[in-house]
């Protein structure tokens, strides 16, 4: 006998203004089923999501829950129905601890069910913490025990694996196979195919808010898959490496203490890194080793508390972080919407943001608002963001679109150095290949980069040297062909011995 | 200094704290919830100046308080219906709101300035009444005043021991993630508005029938915009606030005092003191490490719609 269906989405169409973010869409999901939800980033996916989540509300179509069509007025009432959804951007209050937003989705919280479901699914979550202070892999892990604390028929998860170190994945994976057992659907966005595969036996692929088809992926080969995704565009090639060998030292760090205020973790042990010109040096590490703080420490918003830092042989340890603009030190945030970009302002205002002193925008007291519109406007053609315009604000684009329009930003200009932490974050492929292309590009033209990353794939496809940083310590760095996988695991969980540089600790 | 001197400045300081206590109280409700209301000038107004001519026409200091709460509810309902039905902006609406209170209030006034009644009287509990020094100043005062210190106590415990509590913290935080927590933001929001407004009319109550039980045009001296920097300088904590009203209340009597006693500073200066000694604190506080974590409601201020 087949399965009842539990959920039937049927012709859903939602706008926003002058864009359609879906279209028609039919979905349908039976109980205990993973059903992948594939498509680029701006397909509309998250979109459908949030109307089926009851955040949004359709402007066409109906919504058929266990055989009776619903409206889903808010996420409450989804949660009613046993829908519970883990974000993408967490919806997480900062200021509390882990146990009161847990408390504030449930009013009782019952500590034995509690422990249970912590044992059950082997989460490890500190519960008297403030959220604030943890990592985005430990914020994803108490979205989804919020989640499971409920009786759910429906779980959703918006790209959950984008902040996961691999392990954490094979985690995930295990709690959805789990919950799946007990008879739980669980819809999974992405734009991993690997990861679909390895979840999922069926999928529904969106493009430009429509349906692009619905299939068995153990009967569908990459290629049919990403030609669906994509609408026959042919998949990324790989990336040629630098055909020069690297220049001079750029950069050097020498013995970096350091601690990002206010935060549990987020210290850096010692750090000794010498960055040349026309290489990318590529550092691992899970989230929450020390990126953050090595990247304020280059940027010069955090100030170490031992150590030295040099570009181009002089010392830049007192300079503050418009100094060391000035100098061609650029650092691209791992947060683009709340740390690289102002939200709410246009692209042409946050393309001036980070080239405020270039003599091309100003003279004198005097901004040039024209010619930053006209250097805006060439930045979203040759990058090729989908945006409006320059006059767009941060906030309207789809993730991938504005982090193409900030690896950009920092890279005009070509300064000497450029840092970024995980820059194809949530991003999706074809996002990815144009950044990725970006950076080997500058690469190749001299420039010094430091890619900070959790996403290793990325990294061995675009580093002359790795190395990894494991709670605040840095590895040694190597040619990126001397670095297997075995190895780069070690020195990102601190297994497998001692490394040069952990004898050094901080005062 | 004598000892009938030390009694009557304790109950004085008490009394002069009032006010700011109901307004801040108020203020720190709403704020709590991402509401910034800077019309509490012209709240306070309102409930003084409606509760005056209700207990002077009524001859009852007792439904002029309800008069004068029921104004401030009024007030404080008009504010959450602008800002969250019609989205206006919060810092604009309540500068209108002082603006509009401040001339409406002396409008509807202008008969009964210097008419005179009997405020509300004090109860002296017995023999406490009689402990020296502390005695008058603690038991021997207004049922409004009580009043004002339980209503501190039902705050404290509202904001910071109950579920309740929780849910206005994260709607202050954070309405967005609220409201896809399943939290009713906007009658959150709406409520506190509301008692915020009640509050404000209170203390502007407890100034025309119990502080000074008559009318002037606007006899709050600022009072409402103190109660707002009150709740920043306690940190958005209910004890703090409690102190820091009762701190204002006893440098505004100091000053008075001490122009008394003939000291060579102009009183301008000496009245300048509590607002410089605000700031100090502000600063020492700040220097302080863990006071991030007493900052402001993140959402204060921000309007938010469901549909964004």
């Amino acid at each position: 006998m087949t399965p009842p269906v539990r959920l039937e989405l049927v012709g859903i169409g939602k706008r926003f203004g002058a864009v359609v973010a879906n279209d028609s869409i039919d979905l349908r999901l039976r109980p205990g089923e993973i059903h992948a939800v594939l498509g680029e980033n701006g397909a509309g996916k998250s979109t459908l999501m949030l109307l089926l989540y009851g955040v949004l509300q359709p402007d066409s179509g109906s919504i058929v829950w266990e055989g009776r069509e619903v409206s889903v007025s808010d996420p409450g009432t989804a949660r009613r129905l046993g829908i519970g959804m883990v974000f993408q951007h967490f919806s997480l209050l900062r200021t509390l601890s882990v146990r009161q937003n847990l408390q504030l989705a449930y009013p009782d919280l019952d500590e034995q069910r509690l422990a249970q479901v912590l044992g059950d699914f082997d989460l490890r979550i500190e519960l008297d913490v403030r959220v604030g202070l943890l990592s985005p892999g430990e914020m994803q892990r108490v979205e989804i025990l919020r989640c499971l604390l409920q009786d759910m028929k429906l779980l959703i998860l918006d790209e959950p694996t984008s902040v996961l170190t691999p392990a954490e994945v094979e985690q995930l994976v295990a709690i959805l196979r789990k919950l799946a057992q007990r008879g739980c659907s669980v819809l999974f966005i992405t734009h991993k195919l690997d990861e679909a595969r390895a979840l999922c036996r069926e999928a529904t692929v969106l493009r430009g808010g429509r349906v692009a088809g619905r299939l068995e992926l153990a009967g569908s080969s990459d290629a049919d898959i990403t030609r669906l995704m994509l609408g026959g565009e042919p998949p990324p090639a790989q990336l040629a490496r630098a055909a020069a060998p690297p220049g001079a030292t750029a950069l050097q760090l020498r013995g970096i203490c350091a601690q990002l205020p206010g935060q549990r973790r987020g210290r850096l042990e010692n750090i000794d890194l010498s960055l040349a010109s026309g290489e990318i040096l590529g550092i691992a590490g899970v989230s929450g080793s020390g990126q953050e703080a090595l990247a304020a420490v280059v940027a010069g918003e955090i100030r170490p508390s031992a150590g030295s830092l040099w570009l181009d042989g002089e010392d830049l340890g007192r300079s503050g972080v418009r100094q060391r603009r000035r100098r061609g030190i650029r650092v691209l945030p791992v947060d683009r919407l709340h740390h690289a970009a102002a939200a709410g302002l246009t692209l042409d205002e946050n393309y001036l943001l980070s080239h405020y002193d270039d003599a091309a925008c100003h003279s004198g007291p005097w901004l040039h608002w024209g010619r930053v519109a006209a250097l805006a406007t060439q930045l979203i053609q040759d990058a090729a963001v989908r945006a409006p315009s320059a006059a767009a604000q941060a906030r309207q684009l789809s993730g991938g679109n504005l982090q193409k329009f900030l690896v950009g930003r920092e890279l005009a200009g070509a300064p000497r150095v450029l840092v970024c932490y995980n820059p194809t974050w949530g991003v999706d492929p074809g996002a990815q290949a144009n950044i990725h292309a970006a950076l080997a590009a500058a690469r190749n033209a001299g420039m010094a980069i430091l890619l900070l990353s959790e996403d290793t794939e990325e990294l061995y496809r675009l580093c002359d040297r790795l190395g990894a940083l494991c709670d605040g310590r840095l590895s040694p760095q190597l040619p990126t062909a001397e670095v297997d996988r075995d190895l780069l695991g070690q020195w990102m969980t601190g297994a497998g011995g001692s490394s040069p540089q952990r004898s050094g600790a901080c005062a | 200094m004598d000892a009938e001197l030390f009694a009557t400045l304790a109950f004085s300081t008490l009394r002069a704290g009032i006010p700011l206590l109901y307004c801040a109280l108020g203020v720190l409700l709403a704020e709590r919830s991402g509401m910034l209301n800077l019309g509490q000038e012209g709240m306070m107004l309102m409930g003084a100046v409606v509760g005056f001519i209700a207990a002077s026409e009524s001859q009852s200091p007792a439904l002029g308080v309800l008069a004068a709460a029921g104004t401030g509810l009024a007030c404080g309902a008009l504010f959450a219906l602008l800002t969250l039905l019609l989205q206006t902006n919060q810092v604009a609406t309540g500068l209108a709101m002082t603006i509009f209170g401040t001339g409406l209030s002396a409008f509807l006034g202008e008969d009964y300035v210097g008419s005179s009644i009997d405020g509300i009287a004090p109860l002296a509990v017995p023999l406490l009444a009689d402990i020296p020094l502390f005695g008058q100043a603690l038991f021997a005062q207004d049922w409004l005043l009580y009043l004002a210190w339980l209503l501190a106590l039902a705050s404290y415990w509202l904001l910071h021991r109950s579920r309740a509590g929780l849910i206005i913290t994260a709607v202050g935080e954070d309405p967005a993630v609220a409201h896809r927590l399943g939290l009713p933001v906007r009658r959150v929001r709406a409520l506190m508005a509301c008692a915020g407004g009640l509050m404000a009319g209170l203390g502007g109550a407890y100034l025309s029938l119990a502080y000074t039980p008559l009318w002037t045009e606007g006899m709050t001296t600022g009072r409402g915009w103190i109660a707002l920097a009150l709740v920043v300088l306690a940190g958005w904590r209910t004890g703090l606030v409690l102190v820091a009203a009762h701190v204002f209340g006893m440098a505004g009597i100091l000053n008075l005092l001490l122009q008394g006693t003939g000291i060579g500073l102009p009183g301008q200066m000496l009245a300048m003191a509590p607002y410089l000694l605000c700031i100090a604190a502000l600063v020492l506080l700040s220097r302080q490490r863990d006071f991030g974590r007493y900052q402001s409601p993140p959402g204060l201020g921000q309007n938010f719609s469901p549909e964004d």
